[in-house]
């Protein structure tokens, strides 16, 4: 039965892909079509950003969950490789706007400028605020949009390869590696802020909502155009977990997630499947970083603060980790209500002699529920679904005891 | 300055009875004519027979540079103030005399001045040879330096070294006689007080010229063209300052002065079109300085022949070389001591900062070592300890006992936090460190929330008692203020504490059996679960009375928690776990470092604790388990 | 007869504590070896050496011909080499079935690019029903691991380790948690496997080491104390006091 089953197309053994893909693909039609650019204008072009950065922040969760649910590595240092990419592409952004800008004005002087002229004047109007108008050297091709797309996969890919490779070739893990997860986002957050770092310290870069060289489209019609982006990286991003967390090798994945000293003596080299899996979530959520941004419009040190990845890890959790569409659901309930709550939109709760203020207490609730989803349902929201689909046909991954308790018996077994 | 001192002294000479003074009516007779009419180079002598007079006579002098002194028609000399006027000699009121005010030059004006301060000097009262010695240092002169060397022997042995300080600096600094200040300089080699390297600072002063040759001067070195302090552009700028070179273009300069020759669409037979091209734009404003439109500007042939044809010095505003190179010495003899005193400092600011980190970090090693778990929520507890903290302090006034009540509370109120945590969460969730992580994370970021709901987002002060507020101070350099000589002490409190617990006690010796092997423990009779409890409960505890201990010298806020928890966690990762011993040297492992980063660049903290955490990342590659790891065959299962 | 394993005067110790001390010893390409010995003989430890778990302080290790040191091994490269290990307690993929633990042990390339691009054939679907049922595990192949019973957890990994096909299969304590039938299906299994591979069997059940007649390595603080026949060792003065205690 099995064997037959391996045997079938990838998309008929994952029938859950095409749900997923289903769902979004209503989702963002229908947004288009009650857009204001393109449609009714039920929804506001801020509530369509809003839309799209939550589909970059579940594609950064389903990235989370392919290291985390499916790898067993908790990465509190996510959020660093999404701040990368947000800042790469905000480079160019910045840059070839600022170089418009400036050619514009230089181009009112009697004589034409000189690239020098040109440079310099760029410089100073980006660097003026942190008091320097030299262009760094990590901005010698952010007036090139091909190469910082490239850097957007190839910097934090390159860091996650080194820092995977420093970590994993120690055999750091467990709750050693989050802490140094953690400890890189610090590092580079803090190197970041500093105003000499060549990134604005903690001015950030801004003004990244507007698009050099499409300046006459409106950020309505960019906000729909940004929204299918991020829906088609979502999807190819999907699609591409899926395949990899399908076969044999994330029969390995799991199987090094659950136990990664059985897996070394059956040969495989689990250091080398970790970076594979990490790197690529890396590259995965830097994209989803780069399209985030310039719908956010501001970048700036605080965004890769190690917080920012623990609550990735909370939505994964809460949506359900080990089940890629339980990161996508995670990500896009636990943001939205966060920003519906903390936005003070939600009504105020009226109980005798106190007031509860959703904006003072929503994190206390977020905390408090997170312990609960925890303790009471570790497989988070999709756990619901599975329990569902218990009739629909076995594609059930995962299990019920979770990935460190493996180890655990490991352990026991060579006392 | 010097006058109020000798004003005072005034005062009091002026008490006394006025009597006449024959010794001084005699000089002034005597020397009439110079006394209206001083000169710098020949007054000294006559201003020394004044003072050798007595009261009276430092009492003309005083007046004499205070240009209130008036000589009348009949040739007595008369102290003014405002309106009343005293005879100089016999101090008697004087009232319907219009003397002639008498203003001499600040030369002789330094001379008197001098004349009274070695009459200060040799004054019988100790108290005001000292005063008179602190004005000169202050404020010393040349004058001063032969007042000091002519005073006699100074008896207060304290006093004679101060002496001879001042005169060495005053020597080094004026004496005419370049031996003789290499003779001082060499004198207080060693010595790291500002003001002797503030005395050799102006010796070894340097200036840059471009010469063709070797100048006759005091040369420090040459330099070379090129190198890191010395690029093209200013041996350029300089070459320009001296004249030799017509200074140089800016592209500003060349831009605007093309832009205000334009003429009909081209700048000296150029397109405009073309001129974002620089070498366009150098061939146009060429064609402008042949036509006499444009100043004419140095070519960059014509500097490079200039900078071929110099040599660039750096010459000492010192001329002698004697004086320069004993500067030299002192003065790297004194950084060298002075290095070795901050380093001293630094170790102390080390050892307070490794401090906080120890009892910050204590708790989180205790608990991962039994129970293989972090507790996000740590950096809340701390914060728990310090807002108790702040809340007795707001109940209790007296800050001493506030205190003693604080630390205590603060102990009981988060071992009961870190109770409550264990038997609500982290027991269900054992053997599972990941999701104990981020559930105890959800606790975190409840508690931050809870806290900010509570005591609002300002800081909140917990003031130290008065006792704890100074600083212990060895010298100019050294110094550490008591609230971190208190935490160290309470470090070390800790530490001694923990060992009695885990060495001398039941609970100690079922500790380290369940961090050795549980399911043993647990089968000689030990309920893994009340030690797990209780080891989790002392952490939190200890984290509490960190808590309060930070609290006394950083603002208490909901977020006080979070500073410290990264450099905890790295002391636990960085000392390995499972041993006090291990979090102790992970603490002063982090907190040197950081201490010695922050030296090194002091203008960025930011850096420095990138540099650090650089540092962990890459120390983890050589020792994965910490400085002290846990050995064994358990730990390599 | 050539050497498979050649295991050179190796010394390891544990905070001061010699688990292995000066030990050698050898074992041919096809061969079935018993090791027994008292608790802390250093047999587990052994086992760890080999497979590149635990590094000696002194001493080497050899394999193959030409020799080559497996010290400069990891873990994973000793498996590749074919040394295949199985634990004392069975320690299988709970959360994956049957048929994925055994696809996933099924000798191939173990670079992680390869297994990327690894397709399920008919030859490898043959292979894993061929091993399931070897190991009586053909009516179980979908079914998740972690719901087979212990003993078929056992199998299950024989299983993982016979599609491994290693060179040199290192067992410990096989019979622990087995019925009597199935300690005497382990036995038949290991004699057979030995025919054309290295087997070393870690036991402490004497009747069970008695039904593999093969040669018997005793250990005993960390050294080899005896060597040579069940019989012949047994009759050993220095392994009855040490070890069978009469």
């Amino acid at each position: 039965m099995t064997e037959k089953l391996t045997r079938q197309p990838f998309i008929l053994r994952n029938p859950q892909v095409l749900v997923v893909l289903a769902v979004l693909a209503v989702f963002t039609v229908a947004v288009t079509l009650l857009s204001q650019a393109y449609g009714s204008g039920v929804i506001p072009t801020s509530t369509v950003k809003v839309l799209g950065k939550t589909l970059c922040l579940a594609l950064a969760a389903v990235a989370m969950d392919l290291v985390w649910g499916y790898l067993g590595i908790l990465s509190l240092g996510q959020m660093a490789f999404f701040a990368l990419g947000g800042y790469l592409i905000g480079q160019w952004l910045m840059y070839a706007r600022t170089e418009s800008i400036v050619a514009a004005s230089l181009a009112q002087n009697p004589i034409p400028p000189t690239p020098a002229e040109l440079q310099e004047g760029v410089a100073n109007q980006i660097f003026g605020v942190v008091g320097s108008a030299d262009l760094p050297l990590v901005w010698s091709f952010a007036h090139s949009l091909p190469i910082q797309l490239l850097l957007v996969l190839a910097v934090p890919g390159l860091l996650a390869l080194v820092f995977g490779w420093l970590a994993f070739r120690s055999r750091v893990n467990g709750v050693y590696l989050s802490i140094l997860t953690q400890a890189m986002t610090l590092a580079l957050a803090l190197w970041l802020f500093q105003n000499d770092s060549g990134f604005r310290g903690n001015n950030g870069l801004s003004g990244l909502q507007n698009i050099p060289g499409l300046d006459g489209i409106d950020q309505a019609t960019l906000s729909v155009w940004f929204l299918w982006a991020s829906a088609l990286a979502l999807a190819l991003a999907y699609v591409l977990a899926a395949w990899l967390v399908s076969g044999k090798f994330g029969s390995v994945v799991r199987a090094i997630r659950d136990d990664e000293t059985r897996v070394r003596f059956l040969g495989y080299p689990v250091e080398g499947f970790k970076l594979v899996v990490f790197t690529l979530a890396a590259m995965i959520t830097a994209v989803a970083g780069a399209l985030y941004y310039p719908q956010a419009g501001i970048i700036n040190p605080a965004e890769l603060m190690p917080i920012a990845s623990i609550y990735l890890a909370v939505w994964v959790a809460i949506g359900g980790r080990g089940r890629l569409y339980g990161a996508i659901i995670g990500a896009v309930v636990v943001s939205l209500l966060s920003s519906w709550f903390t936005g003070g939109r939600a009504p105020s709760i009226h109980l005798p002699g106190y007031v509860v203020n959703w904006v003072d207490w929503w994190q206390v609730a977020l905390g408090l529920s997170f312990v609960l989803v925890t303790l009471f349902a570790p497989k988070g929201i999709a756990g619901i679904f599975d329990r569902l689909g218990g009739i629909l046909p076995p594609q059930r991954h995962g299990r019920d005891l979770g990935p460190d308790q493996g180890a655990l018996q490991e352990q026991e077994a060579k006392a | 300055m010097i006058r109020p001192l000798i004003a005072l002294a005034l005062t009091l000479l002026l008490a006394m009875p006025a009597s006449a003074n024959p010794a001084l009516e005699a000089v002034i007779a005597d020397n009439l004519d110079q006394i209206e009419k001083p000169s710098r180079r020949t007054v000294e002598p006559l201003v020394a027979q004044i003072a050798a007079t007595g009261p009276e006579g430092l009492a003309l002098l005083q007046a004499w540079s205070g240009r209130a002194l008036g000589v009348t028609d009949d040739g007595r000399l008369l102290i003014v103030d405002g309106d009343t006027a005293t005879d100089a000699v016999t101090g008697a009121a004087v009232t319907d005399a219009e003397p002639k005010m008498l203003r001499p030059n600040s030369g002789v004006r330094g001379v008197i001045e001098s004349a009274l301060v070695a009459g200060e000097i040799s004054s019988p009262d100790p108290a005001r040879r000292a005063a008179a010695l602190a004005s000169i240092a202050r404020d010393g002169t040349a004058e001063h330096l032969a007042a000091l060397r002519a005073a006699p022997a100074e008896p207060d042995p304290i006093l004679a070294r101060q002496r001879q300080r001042v005169t060495n600096l005053l020597a080094i600094r004026f004496d005419a006689e370049p031996a003789a200040r290499v003779a001082a300089i060499e004198r207080m080699a060693g010595d790291v007080g500002l003001d002797f390297r503030a005395a050799l600072n102006p010796l070894l002063a340097t200036s840059r010229i471009a010469a063709p040759a070797e100048p006759d001067a005091n040369i420090a070195r040459e330099l070379s063209i090129g190198a890191d302090d010395f690029p093209r552009d200013a041996a350029i700028a300089l070459l320009t300052s001296q004249g030799v070179l017509q200074p140089r273009l800016t592209p500003a300069d060349q831009r605007n002065a093309l832009a205000a020759n334009v003429t009909g669409g081209t700048v000296g037979g150029i397109p405009v079109a073309d001129l974002f091209d620089p070498a366009a734009r150098d061939r146009a404003y060429e064609a402008l300085e042949a036509s006499g439109a444009v100043p004419p500007a140095a070519t960059e042939a014509e500097a490079d022949a200039a900078l071929e044809s110099h040599r660039f010095f750096e010459v000492y505003a010192e001329p002698n070389p004697d004086v320069t190179d004993a500067a030299r010495a002192a003065q790297t003899r004194a950084q060298v001591r002075l290095a070795a005193m901050t380093g001293i400092d630094l170790g102390l600011d080390a050892l307070s900062l490794a401090s906080i980190y120890f009892l910050a970090a204590i708790g989180l090693a205790v608990t991962f070592g039994v129970m293989r778990v972090i507790n996000m929520a740590h950096g809340e507890f701390i914060m728990m300890g310090a807002y108790t903290g702040y809340v007795v302090q707001t109940l209790i006034a007296n800050r001493t006992l506030s205190l003693v009540v604080a630390l205590p509370l603060a102990f009981a109120v988060t071992f009961g936090a870190g109770v409550v945590l264990y038997r609500l969460v982290i027991r269900h969730l054992a053997h599972r460190p990941l999701e104990t992580l981020l559930a105890t994370f959800g606790v975190s970021i409840a508690l931050q929330q809870l806290a900010k709901n509570i005591f609002g987002t300002q800081a909140r002060p917990l003031t130290a008692p008065a006792w704890l507020e100074g600083a212990v101070t060895i010298n100019d350099v050294i110094s550490i203020s008591s609230i971190r000589v208190a935490i160290f002490v309470l470090a070390l409190l800790f530490l001694g504490l923990f060992l009695f617990i885990m060495k001398r006690t039941r609970l100690g010796l079922e500790v380290r059996a369940v961090t050795q092997n549980p399911g043993m423990a647990a089968s000689m009779g030990i309920n893994p679960d009340r030690i797990a409890m209780m080891t989790f409960g002392l952490g939190s505890g200890i984290a509490g009375i960190a808590g309060v201990a930070i609290g006394l010298f950083a603002q208490v806020t909901s977020e006080l928690g979070q500073q410290y928890i990264v450099q905890s966690f790295m002391t636990v990762v960085v000392g390995g776990v499972g041993n006090i011993w291990g979090t102790l040297a992970g603490a002063a492992l982090i907190g040197g470092l950081s201490k010695v980063i922050e030296f090194l660049n002091p203008a960025n903290t930011l850096a420095a604790q990138t540099f650090m955490i650089l540092f962990i990342i890459i120390f983890i590659q050589f020792r994965p388990r910490g400085i002290i790891p846990q050995r064994g065959r358990a730990a390599e299962a | 007869m050539s050497a498979l394993l050649e295991v050179d005067s190796i010394s390891v110790s544990f905070d001061g504590f010699k688990a292995i001390n000066n030990l050698s010893f050898n074992i041919g390409e096809a061969e079935l070896r018993a090791v027994i010995g008292p608790n802390g003989a250093g047999k587990t430890t052994f086992m760890d050496i080999v497979t590149g778990k635990t590094r000696p302080d002194a001493g080497d290790v050899k394999w193959g011909t030409p020799p080559k040191s497996l010290l400069r091994m990891n873990e994973a490269q000793i498996a590749r080499e074919g040394v295949g290990r199985k634990f004392q307690r069975p320690t299988v993929f709970e959360d994956q079935t049957v048929a994925d633990n055994l696809t996933m042990a099924l000798k191939a390339s173990r670079n992680p690019f390869s297994v990327l691009g690894w397709r399920p054939s008919a030859a490898s679907d043959d292979k894993v029903a061929d091993l399931a049922s070897e190991v009586g595990l053909a009516q179980q192949v979908g079914r998740k691991a972690g719901e087979l019973s212990h003993g078929q957890k056992q199998w299950l990994e024989i299983g993982m380790l016979l599609a491994q096909e290693p060179r040199l299969l290192l067992v410990d304590e096989p019979a622990a948690g087995m019925t009597l039938a199935e300690r005497e299906q382990t036995t038949a299994l290991l004699v057979r496997l030995a025919q054309t591979r290295a087997v070393v069997v870690v036991e402490h059940d004497m009747d069970f080491v008695r039904r593999l007649n093969c040669k018997v390595t005793v250990l005993h603080q960390g050294s080899v104390l005896a060597e040579g026949s069940l019989d012949h060792v047994t009759r050993n003065p220095d392994v009855i006091e040490v070890y069978l205690g009469r």
